[in-house]
């Protein structure tokens, strides 16, 4: 076995181990360590990524000394490669943008806890990606759900108090579901390793017993990450938890949390209860419906909202809807356009959330739409990546926002019945898009009326983590729009291989 | 025939201390104890006025009651709603339990392979006698390896939520612990004292038989956790954050999480590789046996013994 080989397993347990490690070192060290580790998993899953390209086989990873129905195992392919590596880089990118704002909001004998929190997260986003284990997976998405409770309240305000608490209430009973999911599961297969699952699954579906038990435990999963991912109906906890905490918190909670829990339910589909069964069901298709009501509903919701970082948070909800559209089309090209979407969400929300940061430091740190008039010129590289990540996400060409729409279309177009409603449903939530998101360009870069106060102008120089942290972004939002192709023959080689 | 006692030594005997306290006279623990006055709860009519007023701008500030069709819909259909979702959900799942396998039928799905591996060769493979620990600390260790995170994350977002930091806030903190708990409870302090010694024991002895019968690291630790609570009623935070602090406890739960995590680690690196262990197994049923099992199991207890000790000392008071 080559070295190399080791990795994924190294950086889960190096980020398992930061965690605690963390918490009794001081806030500054916590914070040196939280980024070398940030930076050593993701140099390690590039050279995972490499390895596995170059050999083209996915390989499983026995942890421990007995192989796989007995003990754990993680399985590396291309796709959770690609995976790690992306989540790593946005990680970084969102804590390096939101350093002063850490330094301001959480109290300075919490700021190593912040960290602890992160390493956590961090490990069970790794672990969610690699494992091979359907109990494995439930045991790190409870510890995804406790570290994002604590990213969403360490402000410390009445409001992130009550939005940690919404989102502990939604995210608990999701939990909840997919664990019972996962009993049923078990009880009529006997497995809990994904691909036994599969194999027994297949079988059942074949000879026909035990339907009920098999569709409910599938509908269960589904509706559970479903509301941890913030699909419509269960979207309410979304934009106070967004909104209102910290800036590395809402970034990293809109652009990979909710992201973990996605790729884990394409993992769910595609690995454990195959893909032929998940169509039959009729779990895509709610899915599919649900989610275009979330792009309408969520562009319309964003559209009332009169306050910045609240009608990003907002946008989030239809950009979710985007991926389980892709997910409810239940094609093979719908998938990988979810799975595309996902990298181009990830990238553009944590980016227009920095670069909403940055405005509001140009308009004495208010977000309402009265105060950032005019933000976008005090403050131009902000104003320069709240507009870039605008174009993104209405779907302008150039942007990675343009190439996932252009998947989703290409995706539908000669679907039997799906075709019309993701057409009409994509050409009328670019429309409401465009209506948000360039509402705010204008007003962003309307001269402030005379006599306003509290706004100052903000140099590049003055932040510079936060400059790089938005240059970075406005580059990866770039190459994943002008360079997609590589990319996309990389998730698709990386899907096949999901078999 | 009795004899004549002076009226000050008959005050000081037990049967007229018995006596007196029967007669309601004298409360022999009045004295050792230490509380507050608990006085009633009272509103004067401006506070009274002021909630109201309070309440009433809530319903108009924040729900808009008026202008907001969505919770005024929302409010009409919502108990309707849930009665059905609720009644909609159990029905689902029942008609599913109905149609899973028999339960306990030998024949059943889940007595396959994994379980027969578990139950015939798990004492030679892992050296526990207690089959279970041995599935969760060495077949499955990964997985046991993030529950014990878990509560390590649980407990830090307690810390997170609830620790203060403010000695103003403390001292408040301070008062209104005794306002509710009394202080030097004779009766608590001596059952305690009694009682403290062998909870601590029995838990210890759970934890470190927990690869030879019945018990283990979250079992055990849950007792000395509750040992731990018990003592902190009977003698306040001035005795225990003599030995227990919050700072202790996160050094103890990084010395345990982080040996487990190095030796799963080798243990994983060396099983993924197929290299031999030196870890030897022992001789079944010896104290010293199986392995890592006994270390890990210890670092599980430590973890969850803090992990509820640090959940009460936060609810009950900002800091310890």
């Amino acid at each position: 076995m080559a070295f190399v080989q080791n990795f994924p397993f190294l950086s889960i347990l190096l980020s398992l181990f930061s965690g605690p490690l963390c918490s009794i070192l001081s806030g500054k060290w916590a914070k040196r360590v939280n980024t070398g580790v940030i930076v050593t998993t993701g140099v390690m899953s590039a050279f995972v990524l490499q390895h596995v390209i170059s050999t083209g086989q996915s390989y499983v990873y026995q942890m421990g000394h007995f192989p796989a129905p007995w003990g754990n195992e993680i399985r590396v392919g291309i796709l959770e490669a690609f995976m790690a590596c992306f989540f790593c880089a946005v990680m970084l990118l969102c804590m390096l943008g939101g350093i002063r704002e850490r330094e301001e909001q959480i109290q300075e004998s919490k700021q190593n806890l912040y960290y602890v929190m992160v390493n956590l997260l961090l490990c069970s986003l790794l672990a969610l990606i690699y494992t091979n284990d359907l109990f494995t997976a439930y045991v790190f998405v409870e510890i995804n759900t406790i570290s994002a409770c604590g990213l969403i309240m360490i402000r410390q305000t009445g409001r992130t108090y009550e939005a940690a608490a919404r989102y502990m209430i939604m995210s608990l009973s999701g939990s909840g579901l997919l664990l019972l999911g996962i009993c049923y599961l078990y009880a009529v297969t006997g497995h809990l390793l994904m691909s036994n699952i599969r194999e027994q699954v297949q079988f059942l579906a074949q000879t026909g017993q035990h339907h009920l038990s098999l569709m409910v435990a599938l509908g269960l999963m589904s509706v559970g990450l479903a509301m941890k991912s913030a699909l419509y109906p269960f979207h309410t906890w979304l934009p106070d938890a967004y909104g209102y905490s910290t800036l590395s918190s809402s970034a990293i909670l809109s652009s990979l949390v909710s992201k973990g829990y996605i790729f884990l339910l394409i993992k769910i589909f595609c690995r454990v209860v195959g893909f032929n069964v998940v169509n039959e069901s009729k779990v895509v298709n709610v899915l599919f419906v649900f989610g275009i009501i979330g792009m309408i509903m969520g562009s319309l919701s964003a559209i009332k909202e009169n306050n910045l970082t609240r009608m990003i948070a907002y946008s989030s909800v239809a950009q979710i809807g985007y991926i389980y559209m892709g997910l409810g089309l239940a094609t093979e090209a719908g998938i990988v356009a979810g799975l595309y979407h996902v990298l181009s969400h990830g990238a553009t929300k944590a980016l227009l959330f920095v670069a909403a940061s940055g405005l509001g430091d140009a308009s004495g740190n208010s977000d309402r739409f009265a105060d950032i008039t005019g933000a976008g010129l005090r403050n131009k590289l902000a104003g320069t990546a709240f507009l870039a990540g605008s174009l993104s996400m209405v779907g302008l060409p150039m942007f990675s926002g343009f190439i996932s729409k252009f998947f989703f279309a290409q995706a539908a177009v000669g679907h039997a019945h799906k075709m019309f409603p993701t057409v009409i449903a994509l050409a009328l939530s670019t429309i409401l898009n465009a209506v948000y998101f360039m509402k705010t360009v204008i007003r962003i870069y309307t001269p402030a009326p005379e006599g306003s106060v509290g706004g100052r102008q903000i140099g590049v120089w003055e932040q510079p983590a936060k400059s790089a942290a938005l240059v970075c972004l406005i580059l990866l939002n770039l190459i994943l729009g002008l360079n997609s192709d590589p990319i996309v023959r990389l998730i698709q080689r990386g899907f096949e291989m999901f078999d | 025939m009795s004899r004549k006692v002076p009226e000050e030594e008959y005050q000081k005997t037990v049967s007229c201390r018995l006596k007196r306290w029967l007669e309601g006279a004298e409360d022999p623990f009045a004295e050792g104890m230490e509380m507050g006055r608990q006085e009633p709860v009272t509103e004067s009519p401006e506070a009274k006025e002021r909630r109201e007023e309070d309440e009433k701008q809530l319903r108009q500030r924040v729900y808009d009651l008026e202008n907001n069709v969505e919770i005024r819909i929302f409010r009409r259909f919502y108990r309707v709603f849930s009665v059905g979702f609720c009644i909609f959900l159990v029905v689902m799942l029942l008609a599913a339990v109905s149609d899973l396998p028999v339960f306990g039928h030998p024949e059943n799905p889940v007595n396959n392979q994994v379980a027969e591996r578990y139950i015939e060769n798990g004492l030679q493979e892992t050296g526990a006698v207690n089959i279970v620990t041995g599935m969760i600390l060495d077949y499955r260790a990964f997985d046991t390896l993030g529950e014990s995170h878990v509560l390590f994350a649980a407990a830090c977002t307690v810390l997170i939520l609830l620790r203060t930091d403010k000695k103003k806030e403390q001292a408040e903190d301070e008062d209104n612990d005794r306002r509710y708990e009394p202080k030097n409870d004779v009766i608590l302090q001596t059952v305690a004292r009694v009682l403290v010694p062998p909870i601590f024991i029995f838990g210890i002895y759970i934890i470190l038989a927990g690869h030879l019968g019945p018990g283990g690291g979250f079992s055990g630790g849950a007792v000395i956790g509750a040992g731990l609570i018990l003592y902190l009623n009977a003698f306040g935070f001035a005795r225990t954050e003599k030995f227990f602090t919050a700072k202790t406890f996160r050094r103890v739960s990084f010395c345990a999480l982080a040996c487990y995590s190095l030796a799963k680690s080798y243990s994983f690196y060396t099983g993924a590789n197929h290299i031999e262990s030196i870890v030897p197994l022992g001789t079944p049923g010896a104290i010293l046996s199986s392995g890592l099992i006994l270390l890990l199991n210890i670092c599980v207890g430590v973890v969850v013994a803090g992990t509820m000790y640090t959940f009460y000392a936060m609810f009950r008071k900002g800091n310890y």
